[in-house]
């Protein structure tokens, strides 16, 4: 220990310096080649989806892509029913597990005792691992009879989707989001409480602004997490490629999602036919809107939110 | 099951090479085998309905007898005939069955047909049992699977929506009762199913919504369907026909509508490695193929 306060130079021989510094040299190439390889395998996979989706919109008329009707064994292309089918079931599953996500981290964060903190959150914790078919089967034995009950001319539709896949987000949301309640530090609601705020003004005029980026990245991820999940949506959704007619029964109709729809189709699809690579044309979509979800969540964190909540969690 | 999803996709970009010398690898064992004993050929022609099933039994059959090889292509019922009847086949499929002038042809060549009955191809219409709707005619399933009916009033039912169910679209079962009930057989029409049909990616999708939902139509493979927890709809083949229930025996012997029975003839009665083939068809173990690719098995005595 003594000799590792010494400065370096006078302890060690200059060749075997050299020797460190080749070593140091191999560690951050590989560290290096670590860091691109998630961009280069981005990048592979995008160009991948391109090469097989590309013919998708070389081929078909793009009015007929956005046309309003998926058939594929009859050469029916419309990818608008299963865009309107995602956007339904991923708006719905927002609508109900942000506010429910974020006052949940909110109880756990700022209000709940230590003690039964330290108890909900290990529980919380382990929601967010059970697997998703398991929830949609689920959804598809308990949730859809109830949803039919309630008046809906079926069970499958838009809101049982919505259901499953809040429950499946929420783990997320609050986890991220209490971790982020959690950053801000300790003297911002003291002296909050100090010039006379209540619990409630402190919280929400004090404590969610200083943690708004690491909460707007709790939200992204839900999203994502919503508009990614296939196997589940497909159980409960009814998987028809209807576009609902609007009104307030939007959410109590079946839908057909884009994920559901590859999955359904890839299995048995003649494989460089039309059909193929409008599958993969449904995944270059997916990849898109995944994209500017991440852009925009970059854009709402802005560069000034970033830095403020580095500061906070020093 | 089908779930590639996004991973699918770049599992397939690597697993592409692996794949390749994996089929090289099986070919060559073949070759190995097909040099080591003299091979007997069956070839096998005809019907495009049965031409999945006739390359899953050939395939399978393969494994118990290697040295018989079934050489297996469609074309269609018409054609799988002609060729028998012109010698150059030793079994036609065929999903109709042979007509008079046919067999009278065959018998000008000196050659007899004999008709095995394979498989059956039979559709039950379900619905639920609370449904007061207990037959329906092809005009009126066509009706509904299209949209044109969206209410159970018009077939004598409660005043309530129907709500479709169906299988998917890469199913065979989906594209059979799209070319014989909505569109009922021809190739002219261009209906398709209504687009809020529910569509369904296994026959227990179908079973579990039309058993819970009150105003749910769906239609299966007479195998997957339970009568004691759904209604199987009567079906005429028009409004002056009778309406027929659906059932092997009534699949088998022509009189439901929405079923017909799968043949196989060959030129005189079948010996040797035809007749050794054919019963192994017509048995448990073809049978069982015949239940996996959404046939209905032939009745077991």
């Amino acid at each position: 220990m003594a000799a590792a306060n010494q400065p370096l130079d006078a302890s060690i021989p200059p060749d075997e310096i050299a020797e460190r510094r080749w070593g140091e040299l191999i560690i951050e190439g590989v560290i290096r080649v670590a860091g691109i390889s998630s961009i280069v395998i981005i990048a592979l996979i995008f160009l991948f989806l391109l090469r097989e989706g590309l013919p998708a919109f070389l081929d078909i008329p793009l009015r007929q892509l956005f046309g309003t009707r998926w058939y594929p064994i009859e050469e029916m292309f419309g990818l608008l029913p299963l865009l309107v089918g995602s956007l339904i079931v991923t708006v719905g599953a927002v609508a109900i597990s942000l506010p429910l996500g974020l006052t949940t981290a909110i109880y756990l964060g700022e209000i709940a005792p230590p003690w039964l903190r330290e108890i909900l959150k290990p529980i919380i914790e382990v929601l967010a691992g059970i697997p998703s078919i398991v929830l949609g089967f689920l959804g598809w034995i308990a949730l859809a009879p109830l949803i039919q009950n309630l008046g809906a001319p079926t069970g499958l539709t838009a809101f049982t989707g919505s259901l499953i896949l809040a429950y499946m987000s929420l783990p997320t949301i609050i986890s991220i989001a209490e971790d982020a309640l959690y950053a801000v530090p300790k003297e911002y609601r003291d002296g909050a409480l100090a010039i006379g705020a209540t619990q409630w003004q402190a919280i929400w005029r004090v404590v969610l602004p200083a943690a708004r980026p690491g909460l707007m990245i709790a939200v992204m991820l839900g999203i994502g997490r919503a508009i990614g999940e296939t196997m589940a949506v497909m159980m409960v959704t009814g998987n028809a490629a209807n576009i609902p007619s609007l009104g307030s029964g939007i959410f109590f109709q079946p839908v057909r999602t884009m994920t559901a729809t590859i999955a359904a189709e890839m299995g048995e699809v003649a494989q460089g036919s039309l059909h193929y690579s409008t599958l993969f044309a449904i995944g270059i979509v997916l990849f898109l809107i995944s994209f500017a979800i991440n852009a925009l969540a970059g854009r709402l964190v802005g560069v000034e939110g970033l830095r403020r909540s580095r500061g906070g969690m020093l | 099951m089908r779930k590639a999803g996004i991973c699918g996709l770049v599992l397939l970009f690597f697993a592409f090479a692996t794949l390749t010398a994996a089929c090289g690898g099986v070919s060559s064992t073949a070759t190995a085998t097909d040099d080591g004993n003299p091979e007997r050929a069956i070839q096998n022609k005809g019907s495009d309905t049965l031409v999945n099933l006739a390359l899953a039994w050939a395939e399978a059959y393969r494994e118990i007898e290697p040295e018989v090889s079934i050489a297996v292509t469609g074309g269609g019922s018409g054609t799988g005939i002609a060729a028998l009847i012109n010698g150059t086949v030793d079994i036609a499929n065929a999903s109709r069955a042979m007509k008079e002038s046919e067999i009278e042809e065959a018998r000008k060549n000196g050659i007899d047909p004999q008709e095995i009955t394979v498989a059956i191809d039979a559709l039950a219409v379900v619905v639920n049992l609370a449904n007061p709707v207990d037959r329906l005619t092809i005009d009126q399933l066509a009706d509904i699977f299209t949209g044109r009916i969206t209410n159970w009033q018009a077939v004598g039912g409660n005043d309530a929506p129907i709500i479709l169910v169906s299988r998917e679209t890469n199913s065979g079962t989906h594209v059979y009762f799209l070319e014989e009930v909505i569109r009922k057989g021809d190739s002219e029409n261009t209906d398709v199913f209504a687009p809020q049909t529910l569509l369904m990616p296994s026959s227990v999708g179908i079973t579990s919504e039309v058993q819970r939902n009150p105003n749910a139509i769906g239609y299966d493979g007479l195998g997957y369907t339970d009568p004691a927890h759904e209604k199987l709809i009567a079906v005429a083949r028009d409004a002056n026909s009778p309406y027929v229930a659906p059932s092997v025996a009534t699949g088998a012997d022509g009189s439901y509508p929405i079923a017909r029975a799968l043949y196989m003839y060959t030129a005189g009665a079948p010996q040797g490695d035809i007749a050794d083939y054919l019963a192994w068809v017509q048995g448990a173990e073809g049978q069982a193929i015949v239940a996996e690719l959404g046939f209905v098995p032939l009745p077991s005595e």
